[in-house]
Parts: C-alpha cells; sequence; structure tokens
C-alpha cells in the first residue's frame, strides 16, 4: 500500500486493517495525531485524507490506498507557522494542546471548504472535537480570526515563551 | 490478531457479493467507523474481511418517485436529499458529527449491532418511517423485503441498496444529546405518503427501529397518538436514558412529528 503523507511518497508495511493513525505514529513516526480515545469519540487523531478531515483512529489503511494524507507537519514549520497555527498562538487557543492537532486540521478543512467566522458554524465543524481543558472559547476565536484571513504579528504575542509555542521547541 | 486476516478489496459490486458469499466468516469493513474501534481494541479478530471502500455500492438515485440510496452511502451524502426528504435528512445530521458522517455508510448503520452500552443504528427509523425495501444478499442469493423484517434477520446478509417512494412530506424529532457522539437516545420519524397515509416509526428501542402502528391509527389526533406509541414498543433501558424517561419522550416526540407534518401540508 502506498500513502502520500505531507507531500511525501511512503510504502505502507503494516497490515490493511491497521489504522492510519497507527501507520502515522509507529511506522512513519509521524505523531502529531494523537491517540486519545481511538474509538472515534475525541478528534485529537484527525487528520485530512484527500483534503477532508477524518478520524485517523476509525480508518483502515487498506480502505484509502494512494491517498495523499495532510497532518500539522504538513501545515507549517516552527519557523513559519501556517495561518491557522498563527491564529491558535496569537489567540492562546492550546493550553494542555493535546487536542491542538485535530482542531488545527478541522480548522484547517472548514475554512478550505468556504467556512466563515460565525460561532454556529465553527462549532458544528469542530463537533467532534474534545477538548478536556475546555478551552473551547479561545479555539472558536481563533477559528474565527483564521477564517477572515487576519494577520497576527507573533513577536508581540509570544510574551510568555514555551506556552505560546505550537510549532515546536523554541 | 490482525495479521492472520485474509483482507478482500471488490473493485465491483458483483465481486463484493460473490467474496460476501453466505457471509459465514466475513466481517464487512465499509466506513469502519463501529468495526474498526472493535479491531483495534481486540475484541474482534477477522478471519476474512471484505473492504467495501472500492466496491461502487455508494451513490444515491432519484428519478423523481423512487429514491434508492446505496448501502456504501456515506451518511453525510443524505443531506442532499434535504428538498425531496427534510425528515431523513435531518435524521441523518443527528448522527455524530461532521467528520463522522463524512465516513460512515448508511448499510453500517442500518446493520449496527445494538446492545446496551451502544444503541446504534441512527438511521433505521427514518427509513422504516419511509416504507423502505432493503436489498440484499447472502444465503440463497438476493432479497428484497421491507427493511423492519431485514432488521429483524440479518445475519450472514449484506446490505445492497434501500429503496422507498418519495414521501409528500417528512418529519423528524429527537432528544437532544449530552455529548455530539452519543447514539440516538430516542427519536422518531414521520412520513406522509403521496397517498396521504401516515407512517410513523422510532429509533432508540430496546433492539431496533421500529413502526409505530398504534400512533399511526390515533395519526388525526397527535394527543392521543403520542400516548398510544407506548403500547407499540420496547423502551430500551440503559445508559443514556431510563426506559421511564424514554416513556415520558416518547409521546412527546410522536407529537412534534405530527405537527410537523401537519405544518408540511
Amino acid at each position: 500500500m502506498n500513502l502520500t503523507v505531507n507531500g511525501v511518497a511512503h510504502e505502507v508495511d503494516s497490515a490493511p486493517l491497521s489504522t492510519l493513525l497507527h501507520v502515522l505514529r509507529e511506522e512513519l513516526g509521524i505523531t502529531s495525531p494523537k491517540a486519545g480515545c481511538e474509538q472515534g469519540g475525541c478528534g485529537a487523531c484527525t487528520v485530512l485524507v484527500d483534503g477532508e478531515p477524518r478520524r485517523s483512529c476509525l480508518t483502515a489503511v487498506g480502505a484509502i490506498d494512494g491517498a495523499e494524507v495532510t497532518t500539522v507537519e504538513g501545515l507549517g514549520t516552527p519557523e513559519a507557522l501556517s495561518p491557522v497555527q498563527q491564529a491558535f498562538t496569537h489567540h492562546y487557543a492550546a493550553q494542555c494542546g493535546f487536542c491542538t492537532s485535530g482542531m488545527l486540521v478541522a480548522a484547517e478543512a472548514y475554512v478550505r471548504g468556504g467556512g466563515t467566522d460565525e460561532p454556529e458554524a465553527i462549532q458544528e465543524a469542530l463537533a467532534g472535537h474534545v477538548c478536556r481543558c475546555t478551552g473551547y472559547v479561545k479555539i472558536i476565536d481563533a477559528v474565527a480570526a483564521f477564517a477572515r484571513g487576519e494577520e497576527f504579528d507573533l513577536s508581540t504575542t509570544a510574551a510568555s515563551p514555551g506556552m505560546t509555542n505550537l510549532g515546536g521547541a523554541q | 490478531m490482525t495479521h492472520t486476516t485474509e483482507v478482500l478489496f471488490p473493485s465491483s459490486v458483483d465481486e463484493a457479493v460473490s467474496l460476501f458469499g453466505d457471509g459465514a466468516g466475513v466481517t464487512v469493513v465499509a466506513g469502519g467507523t463501529i468495526v474498526v474501534p472493535e479491531i483495534t481494541y481486540g475484541r474482534l479478530a477477522p478471519a476474512r474481511a471484505l473492504m467495501l471502500s472500492g466496491a461502487g455500492l455508494d451513490g444515491i438515485e432519484d428519478d423523481g418517485a423512487a429514491i434508492v440510496v446505496g448501502a456504501g452511502t456515506p451518511v453525510a451524502r443524505l443531506a442532499q436529499l434535504a428538498d425531496a426528504v427534510p425528515g431523513l435528512a435531518a435524521c441523518a445530521l443527528n448522527v455524530a458529527d461532521g467528520e463522522i458522517r463524512g465516513q460512515a455508510t448508511v448499510g453500517g448503520n442500518l446493520c449496527a449491532g445494538h446492545g446496551a452500552d451502544a444503541p446504534r443504528g441512527d438511521l433505521q427509523g427514518a427509513f422504516v418511517a419511509l416504507g423502505a425495501t432493503a436489498r440484499s444478499v447472502g444465503a440463497g442469493g438476493e432479497r428484497s423485503e421491507p427493511l423492519e423484517a431485514f432488521l429483524d434477520d440479518r445475519e450472514g446478509r449484506l446490505l445492497l441498496d434501500v429503496r422507498f417512494e418519495r414521501p409528500a412530506a417528512s418529519a423528524f424529532a429527537s432528544l437532544d444529546y449530552p455529548h455530539t457522539h452519543e447514539y440516538t437516545v430516542l427519536a422518531v420519524s414521520g412520513v406522509r405518503t403521496q397517498g396521504g397515509e401516515i407512517r410513523l416509526a422510532a429509533t432508540g428501542l430496546a433492539d431496533h427501529g421500529r413502526r409505530l402502528p398504534s400512533a399511526e391509527a390515533a395519526a388525526s389526533d397527535p394527543e392521543r397518538a403520542g400516548a398510544a406509541a407506548l403500547d407499540d414498543v420496547s423502551l430500551a433501558d440503559d445508559a443514556l436514558a431510563s426506559e421511564w424517561y424514554r416513556s415520558r419522550a416518547l409521546p412527546v416526540l410522536v407529537r412534534r412529528v405530527l405537527t410537523q407534518l401537519q405544518e408540511a401540508s
């Protein structure tokens, strides 16, 4: 089986009924999708499969042979965060960060699909994503700002080093 | 576990039917939203897995009179029937969340096993109310029968599609969930056929979705129909809601659906 992950082609050795989550984390070492509930209830493992947000824990890799997969590693880099990562950083939309990967790719798919800054529509788009820190207000603010195409000067945002850095080590 | 599984990838409906055979020892994987966690958690170790994602069982055909929904159609795609069958589209939108709906299939939802910890089958009531015919294969060959009869005896069957006549009006009412990912706690679907007949069905019962014949007989009086519905069903008693709570809610949902149908006149 073959997958293209963040633009890089991979031949997959795992069994066809292995989850995409397992393949990404354990075989390919791509760890932004988180293994939360592993039964589709939390959204921490969501990635984009051919542009659509999908729970990687519910996806048998054999069912998506040849697909293009995008994870947070494919959105931006620590030095050059993507617009949705910048919006989350600016709005302090991550607390413990466990749900953030899923939130980011779901938000990316929502805005790519024409999503607006309307809070109800954002809530519907993120309905499958649980934040156990309950930081939903900041997350919705961040997605709304991203949907409006806002740009941020993160040098003024990141007043607390290490606290707001979604891209990796500073 | 999974490394001993024989995994089959049919690329057409005929091939899927042939590989399914009489269904013995076959685990069907379509969207995977129910069956994949069963495998992940080691509760299921399939001998043979039939992957339906490339079998061409998806699609909605609407010739203006009858609508056929392929079993492999993602639940999300039922939204395209919002004008023709608003009650069904509303029921579909009530399933889990958008990501799950994009992956889960109509057939998987209809055939989902029902247990006290997972009262699945959100779409059953809506399709039963539509008087849907289920076409399936398995031992003895192809069979077409009312969906409710299929749900009574679906062991060893592979659902191919469900077909129903386009109704004059349709409606849906459900209890709200405490969490987006819960299964339908209790819901009522209603249809007024082109011939003026009122059909009602419920989901969230002790087994699968069922018609509510006593409520239908009293449909001209929503208050009485709501009370009569309790004669038609055995209600689930599980972690999502007690039987008592469902018994208080069912008449309310029946009344709401009948009111919606009246307003759709």
